[in-house]
């Protein structure tokens, strides 16, 4: 009778863990489209829990007495941290939060594949070959993800510098690490000595740090994505080893997904995928100009009454917004300005570009935080012929994607990258708080061009200020 | 040893589907998309809690903890966040007009 209760519990978990895979395939599938997005999310999360619940009827879990107990204040522990962090963090900082909750994935992958051979190993078995390789599988890619997601992080959050690091000898220590963890793994396997997975976690661990440094700053996010898919795959390969198919199909999912969301993102940049993971190694970057010698070239800076003149009696006035107009939280004052130009007649529309603030989509996700109405926004390829006719380029804290650098310098770390032609409007007015360079760490020409006017400050103070001219005008 | 051909059958038809589930996204929703993705592969949780289940002595008892409380991280958060980041999206882009007059000074007529 026992055995028989067991048996159908058994069943019934992997039906539900059925339904949940069920449930994650129409979620992603909702998520790329528009309408169906939030539900497919929410969807997604129904499934997650219905899964996590599951799990609980398992004998070994629900037994498992001081174990039980540390896994729930775990999970408590985690929801406590993650639901305010989610909540509260600003729009602008969603790219690193991203990669931390990405990273943590990945770590928990790798972590699981160890302790499940530190436990085969306790029971006296010598786990088959093909378990030892899924093993080394989990930790290798999950570590990687991990320590990658972290650095990934720092760059985002600019504890350190978002240009591509690089250093003497790059070549070689990533040869060396390259090589030594494929040493470990042949060695791994065939001694099958649990020592070799603890080394084989560190050098990982090197990986991922030095495969996520001499990748720019402006490249990170199509790196995140990467790094995704790396932990889906990472998650399928604990699925492996504990013979779970739900978590073989979540992360294999995710893994392919990843991989073509990858391919989107980097074309949308106009690049391709190992130009923008493997572009600074070895190269020294050319055309990096950086701060030094700005001081000494001239550029034109203007007062806001000027350029409210300007703006008010303009046909045609094209807003660029970059990151920076996210970081002042200027995304209502840019909206306040809009409107006021097209309460004086003026044709008024945004250009986004596809990487516009952090990540792909990042600008559009802000703007709508600001209610700005989505027949105002264009995007790039919608925008671009209408420059020429445009009298007012507005850049309000953008650089890189209007640089034309990417178009005409092929040196440059962001060549290939298509670009918002503001350069082909009337005037072009740069809202910058000062002459550094963007994100990617590179000189713009565009700021020194005769038919640019330079605001300095603070990108939401200039626009209230620009409001009130525009006003008076 | 068909336990491992079982498996990679399953993975790799799951990697047919999770390549032509994403195969067209609108660069506005490739942010939402990841992070959403980034929610599912959450479900490692399920792993966590397994190893936890099985876990003997102070090494894997730790080291099961630490990985049920990323993964709880992993899971929660990144529902969450995306779920915030997909509260904006009321609609599709064509079908939303223009908020009402009373949204705020020097809103057109």
């Amino acid at each position: 009778m026992t055995t028989t209760i067991t048996f159908s519990l058994a069943t019934a978990r992997e039906l539900v863990y059925l339904i949940a895979i069920a449930g994650f395939i129409l979620a992603l599938k909702g998520l790329g489209s528009p309408k169906f997005a939030r539900r497919g999310n929410q969807l997604g999360a129904a499934a997650a829990t219905l899964a996590i619940a599951m799990t609980f009827t398992l004998p070994t879990l629900r037994h498992s007495g001081k174990n039980l107990v540390l896994a729930l204040v775990a999970m408590a522990l985690g929801t406590l941290i993650a639901v305010p962090v989610a909540r509260m963090v600003k729009m602008t900082a969603m790219p690193q939060l991203v990669a931390i909750f990405n990273g943590v994935g990945g770590g928990a992958a790798a972590l699981i594949s160890v302790v499940e051979l530190l436990h085969l190993h306790a029971l006296g078995a010598k786990p088959a070959t093909y378990v030892t390789a899924e093993v080394l599988l989990g930790v290798l890619i999950g570590s990687v993800s991990f320590s990658g997601s972290a650095i990934a992080f720092i760059k985002l959050q600019e504890l350190i510098t978002g240009r591509p690091i690089t250093y003497p000898g790059q070549q070689v220590i990533n040869g060396v690490v390259g090589v030594a963890i494929g040493a470990l793994i042949v060695v791994a396997l065939l001694t099958g000595n649990i020592v070799f997975v603890y080394v084989l976690l560190l050098l990982a661990l090197v990986l991922g740090v030095i495969f996520v440094l001499p990748i720019g700053g402006a490249d990170v996010p199509v790196l995140i994505s990467l790094l995704n898919s790396f932990t889906g795959l990472a998650v399928a390969a604990s699925g492996f080893v504990l013979d779970n198919n739900l978590l073989i199909v979540a992360g294999t999912l995710v893994g392919a997904s990843g991989i073509i969301l990858t391919r989107l993102m980097s074309s949308a940049m106009g690049r391709s995928l190992p130009n923008i993971l493997f572009s600074a190694f070895g190269a020294v970057i050319t055309a990096t100009g950086g701060e030094e010698g700005d001081a000494s070239r001239p550029v034109r800076s203007g007062t806001a009454e000027d350029v409210g003149v300007l703006l008010a009696y303009a046909r045609k006035v094209v807003i660029i917004p970059g990151y920076g107009l996210a970081v002042a939280q200027a995304q209502h004052t840019a909206r306040e300005l809009a409107d006021a130009l097209t309460a004086k007649g003026v044709e008024v529309f945004y250009a986004i570009h596809p990487v516009a603030g952090r990540m792909p989509g990042h600008m559009n996700v802000l703007l709508a935080e600001a209610n700005v109405p989505y027949d105002e926004l264009k995007e790039m390829d919608e925008a671009n012929p209408e420059m020429s006719t445009a009298d007012v380029a507005l850049v309000v804290g953008a650089n890189d994607t209007v640089n034309p650098a990417a178009q005409s310098t092929p040196g440059s770390p962001i060549y290939g990258m298509p670009i918002i032609h503001a350069d082909e409007a009337e005037h072009i007015i740069f809202l910058k708080r000062s002459m550094r360079p963007g994100f990617a760490g590179i000189d713009n020409e565009l700021l020194y061009d005769p038919k640019t006017t330079m605001l300095f400050g603070d990108a939401k103070d200039t626009l209230g200020k620009l409001v009130a001219a525009v006003a008076d005008a | 040893m068909t336990g491992i051909v079982a498996y990679l059958t399953v993975f790799v038809l799951a990697a047919f589907v999770g390549i032509e589930v994403v195969s067209k996204v609108p660069s506005i929703l490739h942010t939402p998309l990841m992070s959403g993705s980034n929610a599912i592969h959450g479900i490692v949780l399920v792993g966590s809690l397994l190893i936890m289940g099985e876990a003997h002595g102070t090494a894997q008892v730790v080291l099961g903890f630490l990985a049920v409380f990323l993964a709880t991280l992993n899971v929660v958060g990144g529902f969450v966040v995306t779920d915030r980041m997909l509260e904006m999206f009321k609609g599709k882009p064509n079908e939303r007009v223009r908020p009402p007059k009373d949204d705020g000074p020097g809103t057109p007529a």
